[in-house]
């Protein structure tokens, strides 16, 4: 059943007026100290399209997409969102380009000391200030339905699951309805039901949604379930990027290796 | 062969020829590392501070962090601070008392009192107090939220952690410190007076017109706002020092006990230098 949606959605191919580049990395670097994380990375991800980057730990996956959303600056290289480069951006300017973007982090990074509803109400009490309460709260439900949270309103994040704190912060990096989402690893530390159901939550609301999407992930499978075009990092740089069929075709030593292993 | 192992012996037991250079950098290494850390430091403060003096001046405004703020820092420190300013009142009459009848001088009892309470130790005392209460929870409050990626989360929520968490904390303390001021102050007179009274009766309102008379405002005003600048010390290290927050469980540990012990030596310091421009600013 999950797999048949899954297929369906995937094969939906994007409608014309949603292609159009949303992000655009170009020769991005970026060094921490004396390690080179990237090494003039490019991507580009169109609207209504979800690219999922893979690699080895440490290759600079998740630097990628902080980098993308601003929390950490790029040495050199241009990040371009809807034709504007954002590298360098001072905080408020950039807080503007990110009221558009969503963003889950690896372990979630709910409010510990609010609850369900309080951490997904957040960025609307900030960003929707005219919203009357009563309107905010249906909004909340109505984004933890979406993610099958709408039981857990009044929980602690310490007093759920895993998955279920991914679930929330999924539905935090929807409230402001995004046109960029952007994932870190949805499905790490998950059994392998969670992490289905985290993809065809993913693929559903993307099917909804119409988002630029980037998934950060180890997991091939998941990748491949979610995931338009993949992109496999190595050494700070992009070895290839295309479907799955393309890496299964694939030449390149890396890429045979990566798929062997995973 | 035992000639070889005499040599070997020799060669062991002569002792390693040193360098004065050796000798020079490894005695010079700590010291130019604690310059250089500490210039890092100074520098990253600045920098910090630059960008939450530019948050706070900046719409939007976090009202309701800070009214939550003003009760953390105010209302949740006041019992202690009240504690503390009755418990040193107590001290400051039982010692005055006795050193001030030893000279003969027991008639300066309630001016003594007042002037010790309202312009040495009730100031330096709430200072110290919330720099540890407030300084120890702020700096780990703020630290566990870095390490856990809650302030990443803010910031990718689009709203500038500057303003949230920094601006408003800071502020806080800034206005509640001279209100815990007075507080303590109060309660330093009250039970100073009452300590005295059990000892020898002395109606309040005699007690109050003895130790003001002839006291202007400026001897006790400057004393007990200078205590906002302790506010801004304490706010503003405990933010700086959880906000760049590294590693973990240790590094939380790290940032509240550096913020209460670089706020409280701060706090020292400051009064040492606000005393002197009090008293010659108002003479």
């Amino acid at each position: 059943m999950a797999t048949d949606f899954i297929n369906s959605v995937k094969n939906a191919e994007p409608t014309q007026e949603f292609r159009a580049p949303v992000i655009v990395v170009k020769d991005l670097h970026k060094t921490f100290g004396t390690h080179k994380v990237l090494n003039g990375i490019n991507l580009s991800v169109d609207r209504g399209e979800t690219v999922a980057v893979l690699g080895r730990s440490g290759t600079g996956k998740s630097v990628l997409l902080r980098l993308i959303i601003g929390l950490e600056m790029p040495d050199s290289g241009s990040i371009l969102i809807n034709g504007k480069n954002i590298a360098g951006l001072e905080i408020d300017r950039m807080s503007e380009i990110r009221k558009r973007m969503g963003f889950l982090f690896q372990h979630a990074a709910l409010y510990d000391s609010l609850t369900v509803a309080e951490n997904v109400a957040f960025p609307l009490e900030h960003h929707r200030r005219k919203m009357i309460r009563s309107e905010r709260c249906d909004r909340v439900k109505q984004l933890l339905a979406e993610v099958g949270m709408q039981d857990n309103l009044d929980k602690m994040p310490s007093d759920i699951s895993g998955g279920m704190q991914k679930r929330v912060g999924l539905a935090r990096a929807l409230a402001l309805d995004p046109e960029i989402l952007l994932l870190d690893e949805p499905t790490a530390g998950l059994d392998p039901i969670s992490s289905g159901e985290i993809d065809e939550l993913i693929l559903k609301l993307q099917h909804e949604r119409r988002m630029a999407s980037i998934v950060v992930t180890h997991d091939l499978h998941s990748a491949k379930a979610i995931a338009n075009s993949l992109a496999l990092l190595n050494q700070g740089n992009v070895v290839i990027e295309g479907t799955f069929e393309d890496l299964q075709k694939s030449n390149i030593e890396f890429v045979e290796e990566f798929l062997k292993q995973s | 062969m035992i000639q070889q192992g005499i040599i070997a012996t020799e060669t062991l037991n002569s002792p390693i020829p040193i360098r004065q250079g050796d000798v020079v950098s490894s005695f010079m290494k700590p010291i130019t590392s604690l310059i250089g850390g500490s210039f890092e430091w100074f520098g990253s403060l600045g920098i910090f501070c630059w960008k939450v003096l530019r948050a706070a001046v900046t719409p939007p405004y976090e009202w309701r962090e800070l009214i939550r703020q003003f009760d953390e820092v105010g209302s949740k420190s006041f019992p202690l601070i009240a504690l503390a300013g009755a418990a040193i009142g107590v001290v400051i009459s039982m010692e005055a008392r006795y050193s001030l009848t030893r000279f003969g001088a027991k008639s300066m009892f309630p001016a003594t009192l007042v002037y010790s309470v309202i312009q040495v130790m009730g100031p330096i005392l709430t200072g110290l107090i919330v720099s540890g209460r407030v300084g120890a929870g702020m700096g780990a409050e703020l630290a566990s939220m870095k390490v856990s990626e809650q302030i990443d989360a803010i910031e990718a929520s689009a709203i500038n952690p500057y303003r949230l968490l920094a601006a408003t904390r800071i502020l806080a303390c800034i206005l509640m410190l001279p209100l815990l001021t007075l507080a303590a102050d109060a309660f330093g007179l009250m039970t100073g007076w009452f300590a005295q009274t059990l000892v020898e009766p002395l109606s309040f309102h005699q007690f109050i017109d003895a130790g003001f008379h002839g006291a202007t405002f400026s001897a006790f005003l400057p004393q007990t706002f200078k205590t906002a600048v302790y506010g801004l010390i304490i706010g503003t290290i405990a933010c700086f020092q959880g906000m760049r927050t590294r590693g973990g469980a240790e590094g939380v540990g790290r940032a509240a006990t550096n913020s209460v012990v670089i706020a409280s030596l701060f706090v020292i310091l400051a009064d040492v230098v606000l005393v002197k421009f009090i008293l010659v600013a108002f003479p």
